[in-house]
């Protein structure tokens, strides 16, 4: 048994203390500590993610106890591929909190930080439900703090609606894993993903009900139509780096998704078949249709990336609400893609507020840094809107291709493309009033306050983020590729469950030895 | 026994529901708060009613009573009080910045002012 899978989870939850205790008054020591851990978390989950690449399992018991009994952290290539994911997007958006000076606009920022990173992160690793409600607790306890970091009166009224909607969510989280734990008598995931299986089928009433509450639940998190509502004011009010890592929390909810819906949930349960074809797949499509309508519409640049934010949420959920092997592969591939190009597109309308004052959708003087902020905002637009050649566009492909067989298939490639279309206008329109228009207004004689050039490492961080979404292009066979055994290893949970129930641990008495 | 704990949970649960789609910050927390409480008592009971029995083993006893939902609803006791705590204090900081506690976005002054 191996500790390192336990160490991304130990890591930021030593060095966030550390810096509130012994860091609080020295910004410049956070940002070193901060940055320090995040590069030795991409180290972790580089290794790690190596080390199951060949298909294996790897988990670590904690205190020793044996599943079911204990609680098992679990690292597969799913769970490897979404921490290194986070850890590298982490990193750019920590350089950018550092560049334009957010981090010293309030206290805590880089323990906070931290927390934030150890929920996400062990909410990805953890292999017992409940512990993933407590990940989840962990990781919205952090964000709350971090959505309010510079306070400021609009800001602290979007932070109470997120906070109350996802305290609602936390709740029907606890009745889900009540009535779980009421019809089967375990939380752990592989352990449940055998015994549900046993249910007799006219003893299902309460299982279905907990596999419907559980998607609630997880699709809360992942801001699926209709329980979207959260998601706008609190990410174009938060923070631009902090609504930059958020965009990985929104995949923590597709995670899950795919997580226990494949192994505990399987498509083939007969108890809850049509749960996913009947009702995740039209709504993740009024998702698609509605985050991009909610673009074209949007008055303010911020709340137009919250809702490209829905829109490639959407566009995941129907990858993944197909569920077939090739769907589920479609869906990683987007997820990786719409993680960063999300990212990129809150950072770059900071890069405007910092130009220009303001981000309204008004034509107005031409700001600071105009011309590399519009290639910027040009190149993330693409992204986003998925056009060619960046892999927004690949990403697409695969999710069309994905449902060519599929009974929906003609729905679903009805709402792709003619959202593309939509979501290609919103931008399009965006990028014209805020850089083009501008040159046709006289500049104002006074410069306008609170504008200034912002800083090289913003850009830096930017351009990094650019680079992977390059890479992510580059390397879209290779990618696809890993995508695609990750499909395969989660249509073919025996592995994952027979690693995780059958190997001996320490169970009432201890064994020789200790 | 049993139709006692299921209508407690049922009329709490309704009376969060109610208190929170009053979209205030007091009542919503107030209801929010009655909804930990029903899914406390929820999760108690997830690992069935038994009277007077008792959790860990000993040598005298035969019957049991499930000791995990009794650690589940610790966990879910002590995470929800600490959520409700900064769930006021960010009510509090919102209600004292702006002078209004509603929860919902008002409409914002530039969509009044251009209709007739």
């Amino acid at each position: 048994m191996t500790h390192w899978i336990v160490a991304p989870i130990i890591l930021p939850a030593l060095l966030a203390p550390l810096i509130v205790l012994a860091a609080r008054y020295h910004i410049g020591i956070q940002r070193v500590f901060s940055v320090a851990g995040v590069v030795a978390l991409i180290g972790l989950a580089a290794g790690l993610a190596w080390q199951v690449s060949d298909g294996s399992v790897i988990y670590y018991r904690l205190g020793d106890w044996a599943a079911p009994f204990g609680i098992v952290i679990v690292g597969d290539r799913l769970s490897t591929l979404m921490i290194l994911l986070t850890s590298v997007l982490a990193l750019f958006v920590l350089l950018y909190a550092i560049g334009s000076g957010w981090d010293d606009r309030g206290r805590h920022f880089h323990a906070l930080f931290q927390f934030q990173l150890m929920g996400i992160l062990g909410a990805f690793l953890t292999g017992d439900l409940f512990n993933l409600f407590v990940f989840f607790e962990v990781l919205l306890i952090a964000s709350y703090g971090l959505m309010i970091h510079a306070g400021g009166n609009a800001r602290l009224r979007a932070g109470i609606q997120y906070v109350l909607f996802n305290l609602i969510g936390s709740t029907l989280f606890l009745f889900a894993l009540g009535a779980i734990y009421a019809e089967t008598g375990t939380l752990n995931m592989a352990d449940l993903a055998e015994r549900v299986r046993l249910i007799a089928p006219e003893e299902t009433v309460g299982i279905r009900v907990a596999a419907v509450l559980l998607l609630l639940v997880f699709a809360i998190k992942a801001a699926l139509v209709p329980l979207h509502f959260w998601l706008p004011s609190s990410y174009a009010e938060a923070p631009a780096p902090v609504a930059a890592l958020f965009a990985i929390m929104t995949k923590v909810g597709a995670y899950a998704i795919i997580r226990v819906y494949t192994m505990i949930f399987p498509p083939d349960l007969e108890v809850t078949s049509g749960l996913h074809d009947v009702w995740l797949l039209p709504a993740a499509l009024v998702s698609l249709a509605i985050g991009m309508v909610g673009v074209l519409a949007a008055r303010k640049l911020d709340r137009l990336v919250a809702f490209s934010v829905i829109g490639s949420m959407g566009m995941v959920m129907v990858a993944i609400s197909l569920f077939s092997p090739a769907g589920i592969a479609a869906a990683l591939y987007y997820i990786v893609h719409s993680t960063f190009a999300g990212a990129v597109l809150f950072l770059v309308s900071d890069l405007v507020r910092t130009g220009r004052g303001n981000v309204d959708l008004t034509p107005q003087a031409p700001m600071i840094g105009t011309v590399v902020t519009a290639g910027m905002f040009f190149a993330g637009a693409i992204a986003m809107a998925g056009l060619p050649p960046l892999s927004g566009f690949l990403g697409k492909l695969l999710v069309l291709d994905a449902a060519f067989d599929n009974d929906m298939m003609v729905w679903v490639w009805a709402i792709v493309l003619s959202s593309s279309l939509i979501s290609i206008l919103g931008f399009a329109r965006a990028g014209s009033i805020v850089f083009w228009k501008a040159h046709s207004v006289e500049p104002p004689e006074e410069p306008v306050p609170d504008t200034r050039n912002p800083a090289t490492m913003s850009y830096v961080a930017v351009g990094g983020l650019f680079t992977l979404l390059t890479l992510h292009t580059v390397f879209a066979g290779q990618v696809h590729g890993y995508t695609t055994t990750i499909a395969a290893q989660l249509f073919a949970p025996d592995a994952y469950v027979s690693t995780v129930l059958d190997t001996p641990g320490k169970l009432s008495k201890p064994q020789e030895g200790y | 026994m049993e139709l006692l704990v299921a209508s407690a949970i049922g009329v709490m649960t309704a009376g969060g529901i109610y208190l929170v789609l009053r979209l205030r910050t007091f009542p919503v927390i107030l209801g929010i708060s009655l909804l930990t409480y029903a899914v406390n008592v929820f999760l108690f009971s997830s690992g069935r009613l038994t009277i007077g029995a008792p959790p860990v083993l000993s040598d005298d006893v035969t019957t049991y009573t499930d000791p995990l939902p009794q650690a589940l609803v610790l966990t879910a006791i002590v995470i929800s009080f600490g959520m409700t705590a900064v769930a006021v204090m960010i009510g509090l900081g919102a209600f004292l910045g702006s002078d209004d506690d509603h929860i919902d976005d008002q409409p914002e002054p530039s969509e009044t002012e251009g209709q007739p």
